[in-house]
């Protein structure tokens, strides 16, 4: 457990996963736990096994091990079921559906909490029509306005630019009603400005709708700066967490990352790159 | 050209037709389906209402491959399901027509349901083998299942009859055929405005992620082939209805094909790309031989000589949209419709 661990119980844990491809060990033991409230990062070289543990936490990969959400183990639950529990995710590969709009890409978020059936959606009457004004105003009123993507809410998907498409991934996660959002990559491939967009986003979102965040990123600066609690992984092994500061001083870190032992290049790298000051206030 | 509408509340933006114009539209059709069957005659009434039953089992078929990605060979096969139920309900219980029809729609969604086992397994091409599967074990269940479906020679269905009418003409039929092909469509298009369509959708585009994001992946597809099974039953009873015998080759692999075809004509994906698809594919063969007909008295021979062209013709129209307008007629149509309402500013 991370030297910040709070008595409170933890919104997810993960106990000694372990998962291999063929003979890849994509994930060897990995523990740790994400607090209410917090925001924790994932972080490690390519490769590290930072996507598998998202898939294997949503229940796509059968690994073994323990995943509890709000101290149940979850293990016995089918992907849907997890979605419904409220882990929500984007995807590294953008994976909107390019068949529909902005709007109807946010709305299928909340297919796991609707109850409209076929018979009802045929007729389009009572219970049908009232679910889906009710998600509309919601959406409209507590997401689109929230990130900002009002212009673009009847565009088919596939037309939007890429930070923008990572924007409606964002969006339909918190339509998903999140418990945790779970966040693969939200700003790779951004240029500086969305990048600094994103992360006013994902400390909002902690803030106003009080949903804890775990984050695979590569942008040291950004995962030092919003992160409260640093996992990394390499080869499929965590081999350090803790506060971002402690993370940055592990030497076993900078060796995963440079292959050597040069801790202090790798904090002048780590420095050169942090940037967003701006954000540690609003956090 | 038309001019911007504002929207007041969300449920008006959530509407099927959304602005004054387009409900002015849809009431102008529906004026003329109900006044079209008193100027047509004989002749295009019956194919106002083969097309109408084509246009139900296209859009079925539509909601499983267009709409959830899930290729289909097997639509013909489930319309042969419901058209045989219809028959013996009508032939040997005597139960009244909705209900045959009902019946028939219901019987077909769970044998469709059953033959849609596979698409959680195998997608595109294998599944599309996978369905002619069906087509087979249910033709050899029409052909042998004597007892019920009195082998080849096949059932006689009497007439529909509706409040102690015989629907014995098509113009009667047309009456029973036109409002619930109407009333399919609407449903169709309801779908998509609600969850349950979404589902469809995500599943076509990304069926691994779909899962993740909550949509439970095997009922989804099951629900979807159920939906265009029914579809299927439906068409096919109202064809026993309209053909008044039915035997096992009157369902073979060659119409699951058209149907097929007519989606992929018409515009996958779209409900208007059903409908045209499914006239097109109805009408444009008469057309052709209507126009054999013309140049006969001119040319005695033409008959002998153009028929086997006739079919060229066509095949080759079908080619030429896969080529020049791979998204269908619905996309041709709605470039039109771009055009005029921004016309003249912009051509
Ligand atoms: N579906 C799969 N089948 C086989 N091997 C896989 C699969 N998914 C991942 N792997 C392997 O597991 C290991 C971990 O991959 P993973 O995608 O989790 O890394 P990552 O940390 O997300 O890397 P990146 O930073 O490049 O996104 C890699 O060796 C990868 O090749
Ligand atoms: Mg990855």
């Amino acid at each position: 457990m991370g030297a910040d661990a709070a008595p409170a119980t933890p919104v997810l844990e993960v106990e000694n996963l372990s998962l291999s491809f063929g003979g890849i060990r994509a994930l060897n033991g990995v523990s740790f736990a994400v607090q209410p409230g917090s925001i924790t990062s994932v972080i490690g070289p390519n490769g590290a096994g930072k996507t598998s543990l998202f898939n294997s936490i949503s229940g796509f990969y059968k690994s073994t091990g323990t995943v509890r959400v709000d101290g149940k183990p979850i293990d016995h639950l089918h992907p849907p079921e997890r979605a419904k529990l409220g882990l929500a995710r984007s995807f590294q590969n953008i994976a909107l559906f390019r068949g529909m709009t902005v709007l109807d890409n946010i709305k299928l978020g909340r297919h796991a909490h609707m109850k409209t059936g076929l018979l009802d959606a045929l007729f389009y009457f009572g219970r049908a029509r009232r679910e889906e004004v009710e998600l509309r105003r919601e959406v409209e009123e507590r997401i689109i306005d929230f990130l900002e993507i009002d212009h673009i809410r009847k565009a088919p998907v596939a037309s939007l630019p890429y930070g923008l498409q990572k924007r409606v991934e964002l969006a339909r996660a918190l339509a998903m009603r999140p418990r945790l959002l779970m966040l693969d990559e939200p700003v790779a491939g951004m240029n500086r400005e969305e990048t600094e967009d994103m992360a006013r986003f994902i400390l909002d979102v902690r803030e106003e709708w009080g949903v804890p965040v775990l984050m695979v990123e590569h942008d040291m600066g950004m995962v030092m700066d919003i992160s409260d609690h640093v996992v990394v992984l390499n080869f499929g092994q965590m081999i350090a967490q803790g506060t971002p500061r402690e993370v940055q001083a592990n030497p076993e870190v900078a060796a995963a990352y440079l292959g050597t032992g040069d801790v202090a290049d790798l904090r002048r790298r780590v420095a050169a790159e942090t940037r967003l000051p701006e954000t540690r206030e609003v956090a | 050209m038309r001019i911007a509408t504002a929207k007041e509340t969300y449920a008006a933006d959530e509407a099927l037709f959304d602005t004054a114009v387009q409900r002015v539209w849809f009431a102008i059709l529906l004026a003329a389906l109900a006044l079209f069957p008193f100027l047509a005659d004989q002749y295009w009434l019956f194919l106002a209402g083969l097309a109408a039953i084509n246009v139900i089992s296209v859009t079925g078929l539509n909601i499983l491959t267009g709409y959830t990605g899930l290729v289909s060979l097997g639509q013909a096969a489930f319309m042969g399901v419901g058209a045989y139920t219809v028959a013996v309900m009508e032939a040997r219980l005597g139960t009244p027509v909705l209900l045959n029809l009902l019946g028939g729609g219901l019987v077909a969604a769970g044998v469709g349901m059953v033959f849609g086992l596979p698409s959680l397994r195998v997608k595109g091409l294998y599944l599309a083998i996978a369905t002619i599967a069906a087509s087979f074990i249910l033709h050899f269940v029409f052909a042998n299942w004597t007892s019920v479906t009195r082998g080849v020679s096949g059932i006689n269905v009497p007439p529909a009859a509706f409040f102690g009418m015989a629907l014995d003409t098509p113009f009667k039929l047309y009456w029973l055929i036109m409002p619930i092909t109407v009333l399919l469509l609407l449903g169709a298009a309801n779908l998509f405005r609600t969850r349950v369509g979404r589902a469809f959708i995500a599943v076509r585009d990304r069926d691994i992620s779909a899962e993740v994001l909550g949509i439970p992946l095997l009922r989804t597809k099951l629900t979807s082939f159920a939906l265009a099974s029914f579809y299927a039953g439906v068409a096919g009873g109202l064809w026993a209805y309209f053909f008044r015998v039915v035997t096992p080759e009157s369902f073979p692999l060659l119409l699951s094909i058209f149907l097929l075809a007519a989606i992929i004509v018409g515009g996958m994906g779209t409900i208007l790309g059903g409908i045209l698809g499914a006239v097109f594919m109805t009408l444009v063969p008469e057309f052709l031989k209507l126009l054999v007909g013309f140049v006969t008295p001119v040319w005695p021979d033409a008959a002998v000589h153009l028929s086997p062209v006739r079919t060229v013709v066509f095949g080759a129209m079908i080619v030429g949209f896969l080529i020049f307008e791979p998204q269908g007629l619905a996309e041709m149509w709605r470039r039109t419709r771009r055009f005029f309402h921004l016309w003249p500013f912009k051509t």
